[in-house]
């Protein structure tokens, strides 16, 4: 394989909100097969530097695919094209010399750009803020032992709860639903006992929120499951609704 | 000044209860008069905001992301240690203490450490009833695994996620105490100083990463849980945004800093591998539960793994330490990493590299169990290296990864200026001169959860505040001296990038003041640390302006206080004329190359007082009184 390749980056560049943004092309050379995505936007960003021009704004932190702070579409794809990965843990030796990369912020309407790739994810917590929790006070915890939870119940409960809410799932899909998002969280939460007394008021309370921030509705399309670089099931979208319904028809929630 | 801990009397076991019992208390109808400022939302931050807006207290909460589930802590992989005896091997609150004070080597309180042991179960407790999904056995309960250091299995986990998992149980407890109205979250925001009135910490200034304003927010106390400052070295294990700037902030106005030496190596990272690389990322030390490391016997073996006979492999771990083997602790493997590579005996391509291997634990257990355990981390390390851990040895190298010095704090957790109080890596108060693994996650709840509720409201009850609000003088100073620094740092206008800086300043800390340390090495690295540090106010160059979304910006401020805070770092390490844990000075060693403490003239914290602008910093010695356990040379064999 080769160690290093030639590549051409065309960005989205936004100087803010109210701007109108504009693709803008860089050729870079011998980038190493073995940067990580971010790095090869740190070297074209200390180019940028060096020459008098402002480097390219983009989220990122831990590096390591676990923050969820990082995330652009690469060639319409959210976080790139591999499958089950982070932007941060994208690298360049997934792309061949001679390569044109397209690379924008998410696009959804409850996700405003605030600069070049950087965009405004507060909607995410704002679900969680409405319902996304076990409500007990700290120091009020029985033993930890007297709660059993099935080994398959706690598995499928960590596979919801490994949503690192980046916001790919948004980004992905057509109508910008946050279906994935939210099913992640009331799947994790009413798949483990302690969850169950509130599970009714949470689904309704986080779906109604997530009405009113400006997503979209989900129509099965699936494409937030095949971009969710944690690898989110779509049937935790089937259980919210099940948990969604049955709080409808069958509790004293509405 | 008298540095005094505020250890309780009384036996150990004793202490917390009669200390809680001692402090006064703020009645509930009483709390909503209080403000308090958290800076920082991982997991002592995040669970310092819910436990005291619980309480009722008003909480002004702020974190440098977007959002407050995104901090750092949620890197942790491996787990969170307690002492519940699930597994029947004779744990207890007792062993746990003596593990992490001896895995610190002696340097940590026993005060502390013993409250720290007897914390750890109500947190497992607590974030089982937030909904953590913990792994589990067959029957329901909850499953245990080892970590580096301790000879029982008492970490408790969520796959290879655990700190991912805690922190989203903190920072679910604090949205819900959000959605009640008792705490404001201000996210993208960077502390840039501390407001102190009358001796006593009342206030922040702090930058809105997105429009650049200066805001300044007023309080009765200030709660700093911002982290490490790992990030000196430039390549660690830390997030991109972990800074010392907070911290260093509150030292210049007058918190002393405590042992900024001590910092941790950790021996599973994944090697570095360009000059162009812009962090480390760790492999979990849960690894070395199952994975054997070893090297070639001969040096220069440019062998494939696969191709060396079971014969001409050194397991050095497991030949020099029997009874501990793989799971020495942090710097103990780090160390002797280093001597086998030092030898000629590494790996990989640089030759700084040594394999972890999981070939026998494969053949023992089967591909399966081994997948279910670390299956993310090796998808993670196939990921970054392009190599199938399942089929290849893994190479692993040290990398810096957390820091045990930090803020001065009594036992209240409340720093030399009144009214500050420090939490979790910020501070310095449990791990001594080495942590053990499994133990940060601990230490970050503890201090939210089951400390800072108790401290600060005695604290409160105790002192009597005066009204302040951002109209005080001291707040315009504050903000005037902040913007100073930004428009100097503007207007330099010279021809070397940040980075370049940073990348600079981190190699001279790894060459003379990481792994191994000498005398010659670190006077030397003073003079250099300066000579960088005069050539960045001349020579940096920082595009763009204030009063907008500028990562260039935030980036330089951190790193001017990086500079500053290298050198006390180094005259710390000056000062330490012996080795312990993370802190190695080659003249202080044992035959067989151990650290070798002075505990005649070093045993006690070291914490150093800021005197002004190139002056040198004045050193407090606390003294470590051991009336428990018995100081001995640590023995891993």
């Amino acid at each position: 394989m080769k160690k290093s390749i030639h590549v051409t980056l065309k960005v989205w560049r936004q100087a803010s909100g109210g701007d109108k943004g504009r693709f803008e092309t860089y050729p870079l050379k011998d980038i190493s097969t073995d940067m990580s995505f971010l790095e090869m936007l740190d070297v074209l960003n200390e180019a940028l530097t060096h020459s008098g021009k402002e480097p390219i704004a983009f989220d990122h932190d831990c590096r390591e695919g676990i923050c969820g702070m990082c995330g652009a579409v690469v060639n319409g794809r959210p976080h790139g094209p591999e499958k089950g990965t982070t932007l941060c843990q994208l690298h360049m030796r997934h792309f061949s010399d001679g390569d044109v990369l397209v690379i924008e912020p998410w696009r959804s309407r409850a996700f405003p750009v605030i600069k070049d790739l950087v965009v405004d994810r507060g909607a995410l917590d704002q679900i969680i803020i409405a319902g996304g929790y076990i409500s007990v006070n700290t120091g009020s915890a029985p033993e930890a032992n007297s709660i059993p939870v099935p080994q398959g119940a706690a598995d499928k409960a960590m596979d919801a709860a490994a949503c690192i809410g980046c916001g790919a799932c948004v980004a992905a899909c057509p109508n910008g639903s946050a279906m994935l998002f939210a099913a992640a969280k009331v799947s994790h939460l009413a798949l483990l006992p302690q969850g169950r007394p509130e599970a009714a008021r949470r689904a309704i309370r986080m779906v109604e929120k997530m009405d009113g921030l400006g997503f979209g509705n989900c129509s099965n399309i699936t494409e937030c499951e095949a971009e969710c670089p944690k690898e989110i099931s779509i049937a935790h979208i089937a259980r919210l609704n099940r948990e969604f319904f049955r709080a409808q028809l069958a509790s004293d929630e509405k | 000044m008298e540095l005094n801990a505020k250890i309780p009397e009384g036996p150990l076991p004793e202490k917390w209860d009669r200390h809680r019992f001692e402090l006064k208390l703020v009645s509930p109808a009483n709390k909503r008069k209080f403000d308090i400022i958290v800076v920082g939302t991982g997991l002592a931050g995040g669970s310092a905001s819910a436990a005291l807006a619980e309480l009722g207290y008003n909480v002004k909460t702020f974190c440098i992301q977007d959002s407050p589930r995104r901090a750092h802590s949620i890197a942790a992989q491996g787990g969170i240690n307690a002492a519940k005896n699930y597994t029947n091997e004779g744990d207890s609150i007792w062993r746990l203490f003596y593990d992490t004070i001896k895995g610190g080597d002696f340097r940590s309180r026993e005060g502390n450490v013993y409250r720290l042991a007897q914390i750890s179960n109500a947190i497992i407790d607590q974030c089982v009833a937030q909904g953590v999904p913990f792994a589990r056995e067959y029957g329901g309960l909850l499953a245990n695994r080892s970590f580096g250091g301790a000879q029982v299995s008492r970490t408790f986990y969520a796959r290879g996620q655990t700190g991912q998992q805690l922190l989203l149980g903190a920072y679910s407890a604090m949205m819900r105490q959000v959605a009640a109205g008792r705490v404001r979250l201000f996210p993208r925001r960077e502390m840039l100083d501390l407001v102190v009135i009358d001796g006593r910490a009342r206030g922040i200034v702090t930058r809105n990463l997105l429009t650049g304003a200066m805001e300044t927010h007023s309080a009765h106390a200030v709660v700093l849980a911002t982290g490490g400052y790992g990030n000196v070295y430039f390549l660690s294990t830390n997030a991109m945004s972990s800074n010392v700037t907070a911290a260093y902030r509150c030292y210049k106005r007058g918190a002393c800093f405590a042992n900024p030496c001590f910092t941790q190596i950790h021996p599973t990272c994944i090697p570095v591998h360009g000059t162009y690389q812009s962090k480390l990322t760790l492999m979990s030390e849960s690894l070395r539960n199952d994975g054997r490391v070893w090297v070639p016997v001969k040096a220069g073996d440019k062998r494939r793994p696969e191709e060396i006979p079971e014969a001409e492999r050194d397991y050095y771990l497991e030949r020099r330490y029997p009874s501990f083997g793989n799971l020495v602790p942090r710097d103990v493997a780090s160390r002797a990493a280093k001597a086998q590579c030092d030898a000629g005996k590494g790996v990989g391509e640089t030759g700084l590299a040594v394999y972890l291997d999981f070939r026998d634990a494969i053949r023992r257990d089967g591909r399966a169990v081994i997948e279910k355990k670390y299956g993310n981390l090796f998808q993670m390390y196939e990921k970054i290296t392009g190599e199938d851990p399942y089929k290849t040895p893994m190479m692993i190298y040290p990398a810096v990864h957390y820091t045990m010095g930090g803020l001065w704090v009594d036992y209240n957790l409340m720093s030399t200026l009144d009214g500050l109080f420090v939490l979790g890596e910020a501070n310095f108060s449990d791990h001594g001169a080495n942590r053990l693994g499994a133990s940060a996650l601990m230490q970050g709840l503890a201090d939210g959860y089951f400390i800072i509720p108790y401290t600060i409201g005695g604290y409160f009850a105790g002192t009597p505040l005066e009204t302040v609000d951002g109209t005080h003088p001291a707040f315009g100073e504050a903000i005037e001296s902040s913007r100073k620094r930004i428009d100097t740092l503007l207007a330099v206008d010279g021809r070397r990038t940040v980075d370049d800086f940073h990348r600079e300043l981190g190699r001279i800390m790894w060459d003379y003041c990481g792994m191994s340390r000498n005398n010659e090495g670190l006077e030397k690295a003073k003079g250099m640390i300066r000579a960088l540090r005069a050539e960045f106010r001349e020579n940096v160059r920082v595009p763009g302006e204030n009063e907008t979304f500028n990562q260039s910006l935030e980036r330089a401020g951190r790193v001017a206080d990086f500079l500053e805070f290298a050198e006390l770092m180094v005259t710390d390490a000056l000062a330490r004329q012996e080795s312990c844990g993370g802190h190695f000075n080659e003249a202080y060693q044992t035959p067989d190359h151990e650290a070798l403490r002075d505990d005649a003239h070093f045993c006690h914290v070291a914490a150093w007082e800021y005197q002004g602008e190139d002056r040198e910093p004045v050193l407090h010695k606390e003294p470590l009184v051991f009336e428990n356990v018995t100081l001995a040379q640590r023995s891993y064999k």
